[in-house]
Order: structure tokens, then C-alpha cells, then sequence
């Protein structure tokens, strides 16, 4: 939900609440002012009788409300003595209106001048109370419309001028990329919130980036470092096997540390490589034709193969050209095409196509559908292939993702599929 | 022959240097720029094994001095994979480039491809009893027989004459013939059916080299 529309519900949820706990005290301290002045007009009417009828002996005659709004009823001294004045609501008939309407009503009882106990009835017209409920409420409505859409129409100038350097800061981390060679610039702004934020956020990249670029070069150094001690292992061991020649029991674990040696060699160069592929020390861009690329891989492995007995078959649907460094390009085919051979299985086959933005290697293997989500990470290697690095596919996703291209995993009629999809190659 | 050891990794020289003095080379060793600038100065090598980082100055500043001299093999050995590296030595008049950690079967190759291809003007074959190695034409003769080796298993029986008697492990072969995309277990099947190919040959046209197994080791290619 967008910071505007969030503000807004929750700004007519209490709006809501307070216009309603308002109009019920409004109405009631209304409706209080109204009996209040009512009961007084009454009062004020009920002397006036008394007074003229001292006067007026007519007025005794006045037993209807009729056309006037009094009326008179002798009654027992008794009751008179014991009957209170009293304001109460009652219902009339209203000619005018044709139906029953509330009218208030004041009794009393008066003693004229000849001692005679008389009930007084005034009435007086009421406001109609369902009528002032519902224009209460109608006025209360085009309020509350009014204030949301002036509170909607003023809030979101102020989100649009006051968030702005929110939006810009948003913009510019979505931009950001942990490892990419870019800066982050944070926006201008004269609020503090912000530009604390912004301070925030621009120490949080930095101690990021410097903790990226530090572990990047770690694994360089690493590697670096470890080539030679390998190196002169290596050939340590390799001068003590003539030594050993007779003894196989030597030989064979000499043959062993080796074989060890080798595999820690590799790891050691790929993991060089991949350091090398993310900090884009490939920059040599050439025309790189996909077709002839993918032809001469294929020669190249031809021995391998056809040791293997492995059929390859390459269908060139489209031309696939574009601008690419020639080392990265020969290693994504490379790696590609070693590991659609080395998960193979015996008499396998392979597929290659090539399209005008893509190509796709298809091959036969031991296993089911893999994890699509981890094939690609480093280290990753199925049981079987101990000697694997278990970097083939991270070193042709980096470069995939390097070049702004996209490689995805399936597994389809029992055949592995690696698509490699190129938005754009200039 | 006369070879220098520049590197400045002293367990590194001394087996390189061991290994090559058991090749019955004269050996020399420099371990850092200005001690390896005044050997390359004061003395004629046939060939030198060059360490890029070394402590004093790069080993490209030292190339353009040995490029002066009269004879100059120079075999780069880094710890550096980069390729940049690797053409800038090579357009510096370097004769080959072998990156750290190498198998001293691979030096040695090396080392006499390098050698042959500068001394040996014009010849370059090499002659074992009754087989006779031409490498420029990559071909294989049993006493004037072409043996017939596809160019894999010529690949493979060049590098058993380049390390004649010597133990050759199944790795340093692999790599040998695949470079270093040797990393799983059909190349070493493969090579396993080359050398069956190779040996049936050999056999077939009563060669007098034979190329033994050593365990589950390697191979040794004897000369008899």
C-alpha cells in the first residue's frame, strides 16, 4: 500500500470516529438547548394564561387545543394538590402536515378566583427530530467527503514535495549494486530525518562495499598466494616418485597427495577466474560469432567425445553475433559443453541450438531434474563426480550475469537443458 | 646445456633445479632482479626460466635486457593466470609460458621444445633406436614406417619421448594433452585409450621404445 493511501486510511478511520463522537454530543447538547428555550417559551405562555384568565373569565371556556395551543380541565382539589408541573412530549395530529407530529406539552394546575382547581395543558411545536437526525447527518457526510478529499488533495502535494528526496533516495538504492562499480549519490535535503537517513545509508554501503571489495581480494589473494606453496609441493612429490618406482604401496599414495594437489590447483585457478570474471578484468570486447564459436568447441572436444560416445548434434536456427570478450565467450561455451560431457552418460547425446538471441544445450544424463535453484551456485556437485570443482555453471553464470544475459535450468523429456538468453549483444 | 632458475621462491628453485640437474643440465639459480640482471648480463644461458614477481623489479624489465643477448630462450613461470600477462610475455620475446603450479614432466617438455625448436636449426626430429619422432610433421616413424598416430595419440607419445625412462604420472599426461581442462575422470579413461592404441602400434610394428604402466600411477616410456 503506497505511504498516500495508508495516510489516508487511517486519517478517515479517525476522522470517521471523531465526526461521529461529535455529532452525538452535538446533537444532544442541541437537543438540550432546544427543551431548554421550548420549556421556557411554554413557561412564559402558561403565566400569560394565568393572567388573563383573571381577567378573561372566557378562557375558562377553553377545553379544546384547537386553533389555539392551551387548554383548560377543572379537576378535583385533590388532584390538583397532588400534581406536579410537568414537561412531557406527546403527539398531536397536525392538519397542516396530515399526521401525527411530537409537540411538548407543559401541565399545571392553577386555582381561579372562585377556588376552582384547573388542569393547564400549553403546547408547543417541536422540531421533528427524525427530520434534524438525518439533515444532522447528511451535513456531517459532505464534511467528512469534504475534509478527506481536501486532506487527500493537500496530502498528497505535501507527499510529493516533502518525500521527495525519500523517492530519490529509493531510486537511487534500487540503482545500487553491492560489487558493480557505482557510486551512491544521496539526494539533497534540508530535512533532518532525511539527511540522517541518508547519512545512515551511505555508511551502511560503504562498510558493505569495503567488506565486499575486502573479501573479493581476500579469495584473489588467497588464491594467489596458495599457487606457489602448490607448486612447490607438487614438484616435491613428483621428485620422489622415481625413488619409489618398485614400492607401489609409495607410489600409489604419493600418486594419491598429487591427485590432491591437482584438485586444489583447480579449485584455486577457478576460483581466480571467478574472482577475475566479477571485478571485470575481462574488458577486451570483440565481434564474437556464437555459430563458429559453439562449431569449434565442438571440434575441439571431438576426441573426447567420441570416447565417450557421445552424439552431438547442432542445429543453427538463427545467427547469434554480437560484441563479447573472446576469452569469457570461449570459457561459456567451454563450460557448457565440458559439463553436458562429464554429466553424460555413455552413448549419450547431445543438443545444441542456436538462435538469433539465445542458445540452448540439451544433454542426456544419470539423474532426474535438478535443483534448479542451487545448480548454478559454487560448490554445488552431484555425489557421483568427486573430482568436479563444482564451479563449471558458477563460472558461466557470472558471466552470463556479466554480460546482462540470463541462463535458466530445466529438465525436459529427460534431457538437461541450459538456455543461455541474451537481452542485448551490440 | 646451460639453464638459469630465475625465481625468488627458494623451495620452488631448489627442486626445479634438482630436477633439472638430474636431467644432466648445468644449473643456475637467481632469486631476486638484480642478482638474475647481472647473471643474464655476464653470462650466455640456452635457455632461462624466467619468475614475473620477483623481489627487486618485474621479470618483463628483465626480457628486454636478455632480449639483447645473443641466444634467448626464455620460458615464463608465473604465478599469474591472467592471459594478459601471458601475451605480454610472449610479444616480449618470451618462447613459452607456463603458469604456476606446473608438473616437471611439462617443464621438461618444455624445456626441450623450446631447445630444439632454437638450436637443433631446421632438424627437428628425434631419433630413439629404430623410431624416429618428426615434430614439425607430428608424425611417428617405425625404421622408415609411418606408425600412423591420430593427432591426440601423437600429443600423448611425444610428451613419453620428451620424458624418455622417466615416470610420467597420468595427470601431468592429461594435462599435457587437454591443458588444464583436464578436470574429470574421462580424460584419464581417454588417455588410458590412447596408450592402449599407441602400445599395439608400437607392438604391431616391433618398435624398440615400449611403453610401460607403473601401477596405477603412470606410465614410463623405455627405451631399449
Amino acid at each position: 500500500m503506497r505511504l498516500l493511501n495508508l495516510t489516508m486510511l487511517y486519517l478517515s478511520g479517525a476522522l470517521l470516529l471523531i465526526l461521529s463522537v461529535w455529532a452525538i454530543v452535538f446533537y444532544i447538547d442541541m437537543m438540550d438547548e432546544v427543551y431548554d428555550s421550548l420549556d421556557d417559551g411554554l413557561e412564559n405562555h402558561k403565566m400569560l394564561i394565568i393572567h388573563k384568565a383573571q381577567e378573561d373569565q372566557m378562557i375558562y371556556q377553553k377545553s379544546d387545543f384547537a386553533e389555539s395551543n392551551y387548554r383548560l380541565t377543572p379537576v378535583e382539589p385533590s388532584v390538583a394538590m397532588s400534581g406536579l408541573e410537568t414537561y412531557s412530549d406527546t403527539s398531536m395530529y397536525m392538519v397542516n402536515e396530515e399526521d401525527f407530529e411530537i409537540v411538548r406539552m407543559l401541565t399545571t394546575y392553577f386555582q381561579d378566583n372562585d377556588g376552582q382547581y384547573y388542569k393547564l395543558q400549553v403546547i408547543s411545536s417541536m422540531v421533528e427530530e427524525d427530520d434534524l437526525i438525518s439533515s444532522l447527518l447528511y451535513s456531517l457526510i459532505s464534511l467528512f467527503v469534504v475534509v478527506l478529499v481536501s486532506i487527500f488533495i493537500i496530502n498528497k502535494l505535501i507527499l510529493s514535495r516533502v518525500w521527495r528526496p525519500f523517492y530519490q533516495l529509493k531510486n537511487e538504492l534500487s540503482r545500487f549494486k553491492l560489487g558493480k562499480n557505482n557510486s551512491f549519490n544521496a539526494p539533497n535535503t534540508s530535512v533532518v530525518e532525511f539527511k540522517e537517513l541518508n547519512i545512515a545509508i551511505d555508511k551502511l554501503l560503504k562498510d558493505n562495499t569495503e567488506v565486499y571489495d575486502k573479501q573479493k581480494s581476500f579469495i584473489e589473494n588467497a588464491s594467489h598466494e596458495l599457487q606457489t606453496p602448490l607448486a612447490i609441493s607438487r614438484s616435491k612429490v613428483e621428485m620422489l616418485l622415481p625413488h619409489f618406482e618398485e614400492n607401489e604401496k609409495v607410489l600409489n599414495q604419493l600418486s594419491d597427495v598429487l591427485d590432491q594437489l591437482d584438485r586444489m590447483k583447480r579449485l584455486n585457478k577457478t576460483l581466480l577466474l571467478l574472482t577475475k570474471i566479477e571485478n571485470r578484468q575481462f574488458r577486451d570486447y570483440e565481434p564474437i560469432d556464437f555459430n563458429s564459436l559453439w562449431k569449434d568447441q565442438i571440434e575441439a572436444f571431438k576426441d573426447l567425445l567420441l570416447h565417450k560416445g557421445i552424439e552431438v548434434h547442432l542445429d543453427e536456427i538463427g545467427q547469434l553475433q554480437g560484441q563479447f570478450n573472446p576469452d569469457l565467450a570461449a570459457m561459456l561455451v567451454s563450460n557448457l559443453l565440458r559439463n553436458a560431457m562429464v554429466h553424460n552418460i555413455k552413448d549419450g547425446r547431445i543438443q545444441v541450438t542456436i538462435y538469433d538471441n539465445r542458445f540452448a544445450i540439451a544433454n542426456t544424463g544419470k539423474t532426474g531434474a535438478l535443483d534448479s535453484k542451487h545448480i548454478f551456485d559454487r560448490f554445488y556437485k552431484d555425489v557421483e563426480n568427486q573430482q568436479s570443482t563444482g564451479l563449471g555453471l558458477a563460472i558461466v553464470k557470472s558471466i552470463v550475469d556479466l554480460e546482462k544475459g540470463r541462463v535458466a535450468y530445466h529438465f525436459q523429456e529427460d534431457m538437461h537443458i541450459f538456455e543461455v538468453i541474451f537481452s542485448r549483444l551490440d | 646445456m646451460k639453464i638459469l632458475i630465475v625465481e625468488d621462491e627458494l623451495e620452488l628453485q631448489k627442486s626445479v633445479q634438482q630436477f633439472l640437474q638430474e636431467e644432466q643440465y648445468v644449473v643456475e639459480v637467481a632469486s631476486d632482479f638484480f642478482s638474475a640482471s647481472e647473471k643474464i648480463d655476464l653470462y650466455e644461458y640456452d635457455c632461462i626460466l624466467l619468475d614475473i614477481s620477483l623481489p627487486g623489479g618485474s621479470g618483463l624489465d628483465l626480457l628486454a635486457e636478455i632480449q639483447q643477448k645473443e641466444t634467448h630462450n626464455v620460458i615464463i613461470i608465473s604465478a599469474k593466470d591472467s592471459i594478459d600477462d601471458k601475451i605480454d610475455g610472449l610479444n616480449l620475446g618470451a618462447d613459452d609460458y607456463l603458469t604456476k603450479p606446473f608438473h616437471l614432466a611439462e617443464l621438461n617438455a618444455r624445456i626441450k621444445a623450446v631447445l630444439r625448436r632454437k638450436q637443433l636449426a631446421g632438424s627437428q626430429e628425434v631419433v630413439l633406436n629404430n623410431v624416429k619422432v618428426d615434430f614439425d610433421a607430428r608424425t611417428v616413424y617405425v625404421a622408415a614406417e609411418d606408425l600412423h598416430l591420430n593427432r591426440k595419440e601423437f600429443d600423448v607419445f611425444s610428451f613419453f619421448v620428451l620424458n624418455k625412462n622417466k615416470l610420467v604420472t597420468k595427470t601431468s599426461l592429461a594435462e599435457h594433452v587437454w591443458g588444464d581442462d583436464s578436470d574429470n575422470a574421462d580424460n584419464l579413461d581417454f588417455i588410458y585409450s590412447q596408450i592402449k592404441n599407441i602400445r599395439k602400434k608400437l607392438k604391431d610394428s616391433q618398435a624398440q621404445v615400449e611403453i610401460q604402466a607403473v601401477y596405477g600411477v603412470g606410465y614410463k616410456m623405455i627405451v631399449k
